[in-house]
Formats: C-alpha cells, sequence, structure tokens
C-alpha cells in the first residue's frame, strides 16, 4: 500500500509562500513525475511528502493516515537524493545494511536482503567497498539498493539522475522503471527533464512556481496540453507558439504546432521561411526556420535525412488535425 | 599562472619561519636548560646557556618534596573529564546549531564566543562562593565542572566548523532510512566528524591542562593539579629557579609529548575547511 494524498497543501519560507493551496492524490503502485523548470517547487512538494520540510497549512495522508506530523523516520518512505547522500564512513553492505538496522530488523534477513539487492543492482562485488571508490552510476545504484531493502510503501526520488553523464542517464532510466514494474511500489520522481517524465511516468504532474499546470499519462499532456505552459513545457523540440494575425485564421488566440506535425516543402506551403540551422541525426532532422513572419524562429522535425542548406528557402505548413488552440488567457480550447 | 618563487626568497623565507619558531620555542628550552643547572648556576649573571654542570640534583629533590603522581593524577582527571564532558554537551549544541540554525543561531554563537572576552578574575568571586556553598572547592569534581564551562564555547564553536562542512543531505538520508535523532548523531554524524572531533578534543585537552587561574584559586591540596605543582616552587624571592624549573618541565613533558604525538592531526583538524 502507498497511496498518498495531499491536500491544501502550502509552504511558505518567510513570507514567501513557494507552494500555494495544492491538492494532489497519488495512487497506490502508480510512478508519478514532478516536472517544471527549475524554481517551480517541485523539490520542494517531494521533501513535503518526506516529512524533510514542515508544511505550512494543510494536510498529508500516506496510506489513509494523517501523516502531517509524523517525523521523515516514521513515515515508511524511502528517499533517493541527487546526491546519492551515502554514507561515506561505511561500506556499500552497510550502507544498504543502515535503514534495516535502524528497523531492527534481524541479522540474517538484512543479509538475505542485502544479497538480493546486490545482486538485483549488479553490486555483489563492490559490498565492501566505500562510496569513494565506486563510480557514480554504482554510488546512485547503492542509494537505490539503500531505498528497496527497508520495503517502503513509497519511494521518493530527488533528480536521481542529473549528476550521472548522458549514456548513463538512459541505462539507469531503465533500471528504475524495470524496479517499479516488479516492485510495484508507489514511486514519486522529481526531475525537471521531460524526455524523463515522458518515459518514466504513469502520471505526470506539471508545476509552475508551485502551483500544478496539469496532472495527466504522458500522452495526454502530450496530444492534450491544457494551456500554452505545459504545451511548450512537454515534448522535444518544443512546440511552436503563434500568436497574431495568422493564429486569428485558425479562430484562437494562440495556436501550437508540433515540429514533428509540420510539412515542409521547396515549393509551396503555408507560410515562406529561410533554413537557419539544420540538426541531423541521421534519424531524424530538425530545421530552424527563420523569417517567417511568426515568430523569432520556427522548429520542424522530419523523420529520416533531408538535404536542406544554411539559407535555403523553405515553405512551411502544419497539419492542421494536429493544431492546439489556445485562448487570449493561454488555456486551450477545443 | 603559478607563482614563481626564487631560491633566496625561499631560503628567506625557511630561516624566517625557524627563526620565528625558536623564538617561541626558546622559553621552553630555557626552562629545560635550567632544570639541570644548580640553583647558583641558574641566576648566574650573564646567564649561562650551555657550559654548565650538568646535574639531575633538581629532579630528585622535586620528587622528594612532592607527590608528583598526585599531582599528575588530577592533571589528567581534570583536564580529561572536563574535555570529555565538555563534547558531550558541545556535540548535541552543534549539531542544532549547524543542522536547524534558528534566527538568533549566529548571535548565541558570538554571544558564546563573548563570555571568553570576559577576564576571569571577574568571576572568580561569585564562582568561589558558589564552590564553597556547594562543598567542591578543592574537588576534581569543581575543576572538571569549571574548566567545562571555561572551554565550552570555544567546543562548540569547533564543532560547528566541522559540522557545518558535513552535507546536510545525509543527515536527511539518515532521517529518511528511520534513524532517530541519536542513531543520527551517533553512527552519522559523529563518525564523519572524527577528524574535528578529534583536534577539538586534542586542543581543549591542551587548553585544560595548561590552565593555571581555576586550578590554582580553587584548589588547596586534594585537587591540585600540574600548575599548582608549579606555583609551589614559585617563591617571592627567586632563589628556587632551577627546581622551579624542573617542576615546569616535568609539568609540561606529559602535555608536549601528547602534542608531539599529535600534531599533525592538529594541523589538519585546525585548518580544516580551510582547503578544499
Amino acid at each position: 500500500m502507498g497511496q498518498i494524498k495531499l491536500n491544501q497543501v502550502t509552504k511558505s519560507f518567510g513570507d514567501t509562500q513557494v507552494i500555494p493551496p495544492l491538492d494532489l492524490t497519488i495512487e497506490d503502485g502508480e510512478f508519478t513525475v514532478f516536472v517544471g523548470p527549475s524554481g517551480c517547487g517541485k523539490s520542494t512538494l517531494l521533501r513535503l511528502i518526506a516529512g524533510l520540510e514542515d508544511i505550512t497549512s494543510g494536510h498529508i495522508e500516506i496510506d489513509g493516515a494523517d501523516a502531517t506530523n509524523v517525523p521523515p523516520a516514521k513515515r515508511g518512505l524511502a528517499m533517493v537524493f541527487q546526491s546519492y547522500a551515502l554514507y561515506p564512513h561505511m561500506t556499500v553492505r552497510k550502507n544498504i545494511a543502515f535503514p534495516m538496522k535502524m528497523a531492527g530488523i534481524d541479522k540474517a534477513e538484512q543479509d538475505r536482503r542485502i544479497e538480493a539487492a546486490a545482486k538485483a543492482l549488479n553490486l555483489t562485488d563492490y559490498l565492501d567497498r566505500r562510496p569513494g571508490q565506486l563510480s557514480g552510476g554504482q554510488r546512485q545504484r547503492v542509494a537505490i539498493g539503500r531505498s528497496i531493502v527497508r520495503e517502503p510503501s513509497a519511494f521518493l526520488f530527488d533528480e536521481p539522475l542529473s549528476n550521472l553523464d548522458a549514456a548513463l542517464r538512459v541505462g539507469m532510466r531503465l533500471e528504475i522503471s524495470e524496479l517499479h514494474k516488479r516492485l510495484e511500489t508507489t514511486m514519486v520522481y522529481v526531475t525537471h527533464d521531460q524526455v524523463e517524465a515522458m518515459t518514466m511516468a504513469d502520471k505526470i504532474v506539471v508545476l509552475r512556481a508551485g502551483h500544478i499546470e496539469q496532472v495527466g499519462s504522458p500522452l495526454e499532456l502530450y496530444h492534450k496540453p491544457q494551456n500554452i505552459f505545459v504545451a511548450g513545457f512537454i515534448g522535444s523540440p518544443k512546440m511552436n507558439i503563434i500568436d497574431g494575425a495568422e493564429a486569428a485564421k485558425y479562430g484562437a488566440a494562440s495556436v501550437g504546432f508540433r515540429p514533428e506535425h509540420t510539412d515542409v516543402s521547396t515549393t509551396e506551403g503555408v507560410w515562406k521561411g529561410r533554413v537557419g540551422v539544420s540538426e541531423h541525426l541521421g534519424s531524424d532532422t530538425f530545421i530552424h526556420v527563420h523569417d517567417t513572419g511568426l515568430a523569432d524562429m520556427i522548429t520542424v522535425r522530419i523523420a529520416g535525412d533531408i538535404q536542406v542548406t544554411h539559407g535555403d528557402d523553405i515553405y512551411l505548413s502544419p497539419q492542421v488535425d494536429k493544431i492546439h488552440k489556445f485562448d487570449a488567457q493561454g488555456l486551450r480550447v477545443d | 599562472m603559478a607563482r614563481s618563487v626564487t631560491t633566496k626568497r625561499k631560503t628567506f623565507n625557511t630561516a624566517l619561519a625557524w627563526g620565528i619558531g625558536l623564538l617561541i620555542f626558546f622559553p621552553i628550552l630555557w626552562t629545560i636548560l635550567t632544570s639541570f643547572k644548580t640553583e647558583a648556576q641558574a641566576i648566574n649573571d650573564p646567564p649561562i646557556f650551555l657550559a654548565f654542570d650538568w646535574t639531575l640534583e633538581n629532579y630528585s629533590v622535586v620528587m622528594e618534596r612532592s607527590n608528583y603522581a598526585r599531582f599528575l593524577w588530577n592533571s589528567i582527571i581534570i583536564a580529561g573529564g572536563s574535555t570529555i564532558l565538555g563534547i558531550l554537551i558541545a556535540i548535541p549544541a552543534a549539531w542544532s546549531m549547524a543542522f536547524v540554525p534558528g534566527r538568533r543561531t549566529k548571535d548565541i554563537l558570538l554571544w558564546m564566543l563573548s563570555t571568553k572576552m570576559l577576564p576571569a578574575v571577574g568571576v572568580l568571586y561569585p564562582i568561589y562562593l558558589i564552590f564553597i556553598e556547594l562543598g567542591i572547592l578543592d574537588s576534581r569534581v569543581g575543576l572538571v565542572i569549571v574548566l567545562m564551562l571555561m572551554n565550552l564555547p570555544i567546543i562548540v564553536w569547533m564543532l560547528y566548523t566541522y559540522f557545518k562542512e558535513i552535507p546536510g543531505e545525509i543527515l536527511e538520508a539518515a532521517r529518511m532510512d528511520g534513524a532517530s535523532l541519536k542513531s543520527e548523531i551517533l553512527y552519522v554524524l559523529t563518525p564523519m566528524a572524527i577528524p574535528g572531533i578529534a583536534s577539538t578534543l586534542l586542543l581543549n585537552f591542551i587548553l585544560a591542562w595548561n590552565e593555571a587561574f581555576w586550578t590554582l584559586n580553587l584548589t588547596a591540596a586534594k585537587a591540585a593539579p600540574l600548575t599548582a605543582f608549579i606555583a609551589s616552587y614559585s617563591s617571592p624571592e627567586g632563589l628556587f629557579y632551577a627546581k622551579l624549573s624542573a617542576a615546569s618541565t616535568m609539568a609540561i613533558a606529559p602535555i608536549l609529548i601528547l602534542g608531539w604525538f599529535s600534531q599533525k592531526q592538529l594541523v589538519s583538524g585546525l585548518t580544516f575547511g580551510a582547503v578544499k
């Protein structure tokens, strides 16, 4: 069991309110990702759930019981930190054993769980090393090992992959997703990386300045962003947003169209522009188009390889059925 | 660009460092030398540096007249006891100031340090009266308490500085792992701060060992430590320089040896956090 419920939760530091009243329910077994730009309050929200910060008002329920004033040690949650936060003076084995030692689990059971966790996380050969002798990826695995052995009701991850290099990050992302499938335990994961959010989450919570902008599955957010902020934040490269007269032609204050939902032609189309930088990834080509009169830059994504050069004229046409329309307040209109 | 140091400059710096070092050490050296002279040679004018009749007589006289072992034992108990008691109180205090600072934490730290600026003699009279009232005058317990209180601000400051260097996330991790406050301090914070705690222990042991004002004023015979042992050989007439020197040498020898063996620890402890 690991349902987490936030009820009118607020947080202020001094006179600054960083989380205005907020309601959120994280269902048991769900992989929920908090995503948003830096300073949006996502880490603060996670720390409120963990109990590492006191909430200013409101209630937090874990498994139906009021946990608002329960200290972090007693909430039955495990947390993986961005800096790994391993105990540098303890071996890997002792690091992993620490939460079990605190819980008073007997030695034989401790050893059994350490062996199992080490096997699952490929740490068997490193159990007698200290954290200082491990690579970043190994340290992160130790931190995960330390969190799984106590069998928490939910896992909290605070940007756990941001200290790893790109290749390792993709690998660890998969490992964490697999861990979730295997354990079926609630996971709450904070990241500023929307790719991590899209690939891992069952449910994404998009935050801005402490407000929840939208909650939904990755594809809901991709296909039906509720406002311009979410539209611009989810998806890579970013959605193109235009307003003014061109937007009015589609009956909205602003319209958005994704780079991958834009057709290009060298001869005809809705808008004419000039090729700026083109990025050739092999599988895709990203073309940054200038001088369209719509916005500073329009980004287009073409599957496969297409030969264009800097300065070429190019015609763009949005796929009309995939256009997103927004009103003057930036809210979605269907 | 790295700063280039010429050989000439290097030689000068080395000579200067040695010069200052010797200047600081000279009184101790002179005391040790004097302890091996006869009383007459000790007050000879001009002073004799090395060309005197080396004798151990002063030491045997001092050993005969006073019970060195008792003074030594009192010093160990008083310095050791006050240091350990101080550390036990200072660890939680420094923990709270370093990791859960309040609005007034900085002020409290400064205020604590400011108590060290008050001349000790200013509070001698009230403390003396309290000691009489409590019946702890000339007792080791009394001195352990008073020296602990005198050094506590320094212990708290030093530990506070070391604790500040420890990433807060590690302590939060311990909390998430189910550690109580006691377990957090015992199993995570203290082992990580061992180098800092060790140098704090050493420095305070040395300070307490050398403390003379309170040990002389609050003891008579029973609890007198080595400082009182030295003082018992200083007479206003100044006739017993050699014996006084012998007593001083015997009093400082243990702490000098301790300091010598732990100098690496002391230096690394005192410069902790200064260089990353």
